[in-house]
């Protein structure tokens, strides 16, 4: 239960799938398992699973729809009450009544609404280093929270269950900004994460729970796909402290086909990202034959090199088969290396392997004198060395947020 | 599309039932062998039966003569002199019986409550219990703003959405399709019935019976890029949904041929008809056609030249999914 979450407890999480829950297996029943828990401990009273096939009572079954509907911010009328949104690249003309790809934006009318405002189903205390963030307060949990929906449909996705449902379909609870900031600092969180779905999907209540964080001093970080169009960008995430951004590939057809969307949009937010000067860190999820190779490797390296600099942190992380994608194995561990590798020799400066416990590869290394900054055991940063944002050996500058 | 005279077919197969049986027994696998032959080439049978005064002088649909008309098009698809015999070709004592209705369109454009009413009275005296008859949809709410009562209990027939009682937790999948299944298509029907509306549709073209069951699943909003196309017709290959399909009654008492799938008064007709078939591409077709028509009579362009042609219904014909066919050389239309 919520209630009985210990911070420290979860600090001495092993390593389990890339955005799974603190005590929780990958299986998608544990995870939803794990998220009614979160929700009965908050208080969240409408958190109940339905029955079997019998259908149950209205009363007992519906959420109140009407407390999560707000006009959303991005997107655009057109004639017969038709709408283009305008969040992410995917543009759906949307007609009246439906919805946009995500699930969670309805029109009504020719006025687009999102459905997910406040709508928390899911919610944790997670170390900052499960997002993962390793550059950015280290040692710190994040409050951790999602809403249904994603504006993409990647075939090896952890949660599914809440990330590819509708929100009427998921047990949720009406969680208003000032009541998530009152949550993070009754927990000591100096951040909140948005996170384990996708959060461009909900744009407008991340950026009222940002608002309400920033004026009681608690930062927002947001763990994102990063496709979006730039004035969303911009606006919504403008407002975060900090970013990591799943770059599920570099190439477009794998985008396409395991992926439904698109990379260069993706590659278009990174920069802005840079430009903007947000703190940004890269998951790379390697899957066995389909985003692996060498040249894919390499071809990454080097545009981080050229777009962004050397010092963005590029995590290589596991691969474990899930949802549409459960006919390739767990990535192998050399595999994983040989990436390393390859973005090494090109010269970034900070590259890991994550989901592999125990692996050297999870630390810090000052990148002048090699010697180590930052020791990771699975999430939890077990040695910090850094002081005053430099190597206290040879005191070349570390870059990232490292104290508070 | 062909079009065929009723009386004549009737008679065709009145004498050819009266010749098979006189034939002696060694006689029937030679017999079996050539019908199968003779499956294989025959043509799906669409119905579209109308009642001019359907509605009389009142705005609503008069009961007894939609239950008439009703009679009239299931008589005519199954060739049988009475109602009860079609119904009991479709259904037995002991099936659980499901109506998927469609109710986004509210009380304007979703499927007519008089029909299913109908439906519902000959399915129960073709001996199903009233309890083993569910009408449905994805959400209960839709279905009272079309008009229907929400009835989960006692001796009648019931009607709720999957909101009720939820999708399967686990996936179903078929090349596009990655999705969970209504628990009412899974656990509370061994028959489905499609009862679809006939519309337009800003992204699919079309949706009529095979874009109907997209009320089936958890996610049909991941798939409506590329006007649903192979999405509709890799979904109605799930075996989940073609082993319960035994027939589509489409409601075209009103039908709306621009602006669709919500109801724009505008571009609605009151088409005063039902289209009836038990293969779904074929009706399918023959509903586009009708929306082009009337698309036409308006001085609207073609779908096609909208960049909205319903292409899923030539996939759902193509060799890989064989869920029917959207040739008209293979449609046989009994316009009654």
């Amino acid at each position: 239960m919520f209630r009985e979450l210990d911070v420290q407890e979860n600090r001495n999480f092993g390593v389990g799938g890339e955005r799974s829950l603190p005590g929780c297996p990958l299986d998608r029943r544990s995870f939803l398992r794990c998220a009614l828990a979160s929700g009965a401990a908050l208080g969240l009273s409408e958190l109940a699973p339905s029955a079997a096939a019998s259908p149950v009572g209205a009363a007992q079954q519906k959420q109140d729809d009407s407390r999560f509907t707000v006009e959303a911010k991005f997107y655009q009328k057109l004639p017969n009450k038709k709408i283009k949104c305008k969040l992410c690249p995917r543009e759906c003309n949307v007609g009246d009544r439906e919805r946009g790809y995500c699930g969670v934006r309805e029109n009504r009318g020719g006025t687009y609404y999102t459905l997910v405002h406040s709508r928390v189903c899911a919610a944790h205390v997670d170390p900052i280093e499960k997002k993962p963030l390793f550059h950015y307060l280290p040692g710190t949990v994040a409050f951790s929270l999602a809403t249904a929906g994603c504006n993409v449909n990647c075939k090896f996705c952890q949660n599914w269950d809440i990330s590819q449902s509708r929100p009427e379909q998921i047990p949720a609870d009406y969680a208003p900004p000032q009541r998530v900031v009152d949550l993070a600092r009754q927990y000591s969180c100096p951040t909140i994460a948005y996170t384990y779905s996708e959060p461009v999907v909900f744009s407008e209540f991340l950026m009222d729970v940002a608002d309400a964080g920033h004026e009681a001093g608690v930062r927002s970080i947001v763990v994102s796909n990063g496709y979006m169009q730039e004035e969303a960008l911009k606006t919504a995430y403008g407002k975060m402290d900090a970013v990591k951004i799943d770059l599920k590939a570099f190439s477009e057809s794998y985008y396409r086909n395991v992926v439904t969307g698109q990379l260069k949009p993706v590659l278009e937010s990174l920069v802005t990202l840079r430009k903007m000067g947000k703190w940004t860190e890269i998951v790379y999820l390697v899957v066995p034959t389909l985003n692996d190779s060498d040249s894919e490797f390499r071809g990454l390296a080097e545009w981080i090199k050229t777009n962004l600099g050397t010092d963005v942190p590029l995590h290589f992380t596991q691969y474990h088969p899930e949802y549409l994608l459960k006919n390739l194995p767990i990535t192998p561990v050399p595999t994983l290396e040989r990436a390393k590798a390859i973005a090494d020799a090109e010269g970034l400066h900070y590259v890991y392997i994550g989901n592999v416990p125990g692996h050297p590869a999870q630390n810090t290394y000052c990148p002048q004198c090699r010697r180590l900054l930052v020791e990771r055991v699975g999430f939890t940063a077990s040695q910090m060395l850094i002081r005053k944002d430099s190597c206290p050996y040879c005191h070349h500058p570390i870059p990232g947020v490292w104290h508070a | 599309m062909n079009t065929i005279h009723i009386a004549n077919r009737r008679d065709f197969l009145k004498k050819a039932i009266t010749g098979a049986a006189v034939l002696r027994a060694g006689c029937a696998t030679a017999l079996l062998a050539a019908a199968e032959q003779g499956a294989a080439l025959k043509k799906s049978r669409v119905v579209i039966a109308h009642d001019a005064l359907l509605r009389g002088t009142a705005s609503t649909v008069d009961s007894r003569r939609m239950l008439s008309l009703l009679d009239r098009a299931v008589q005519a698809l199954f060739d049988r002199d009475r109602p009860i015999e079609s119904w009991r070709m479709l259904v037995r004592p002991g099936d659980m019986v499901s109506l998927k209705v469609n109710t986004l369109g509210g009380r304007g454009i979703s499927s007519n409550l008089q029909l299913v009413e109908a439906i519902c009275e000959r399915l129960q005296e073709a001996g199903i219990k009233p309890t083993d008859i569910v009408i449905w949809d994805r959400d209960s709410d839709e279905l009272e703003r079309a008009g229907f009562h929400i009835s989960t209990g006692g001796s009648r027939v019931q009607c709720f959405g999957t909101d009720r009682v939820d999708y399967e937790q686990d996936l179903v999948t078929h090349n596009s399709i990655g999705s969970r299944l209504s628990k009412i298509l899974t656990q509370r029907s061994n028959v489905l019935i499609n009862v679809p509306v006939l519309k337009d549709h800003d992204g699919a073209g079309v949706t009529i019976a095979l874009k109907n069951m997209y009320g089936v699943i958890h996610n049909p909003n991941k798939y409506h890029p590329d006007g649903c196309n192979p999405y509709i017709a890799d979904l109605n290959m799930l075996p989940e949904i073609r082993t319960r399909m035994r027939l589509t009654i489409c409601d075209a008492t009103t039908a709306i041929y621009e602006g669709g799938p919500a109801y724009k008064p505008e571009h609605s007709w009151k088409s005063n008809a039902l289209l009836v078939s038990q293969d779904p591409v074929a009706l399918d077709y023959t509903g586009w056609q009708i929306i082009e028509r009337k698309r036409a009579e308006h001085g609207l362009k073609t779908l096609e030249a909208e960049g909205r042609a319903p292409n899923y219904i030539a996939t759902a014909a193509d060799a890989e999914h064989r869920l029917g066919t959207n040739d008209p050389a293979r449609i046989s239309t009994v316009e009654i």
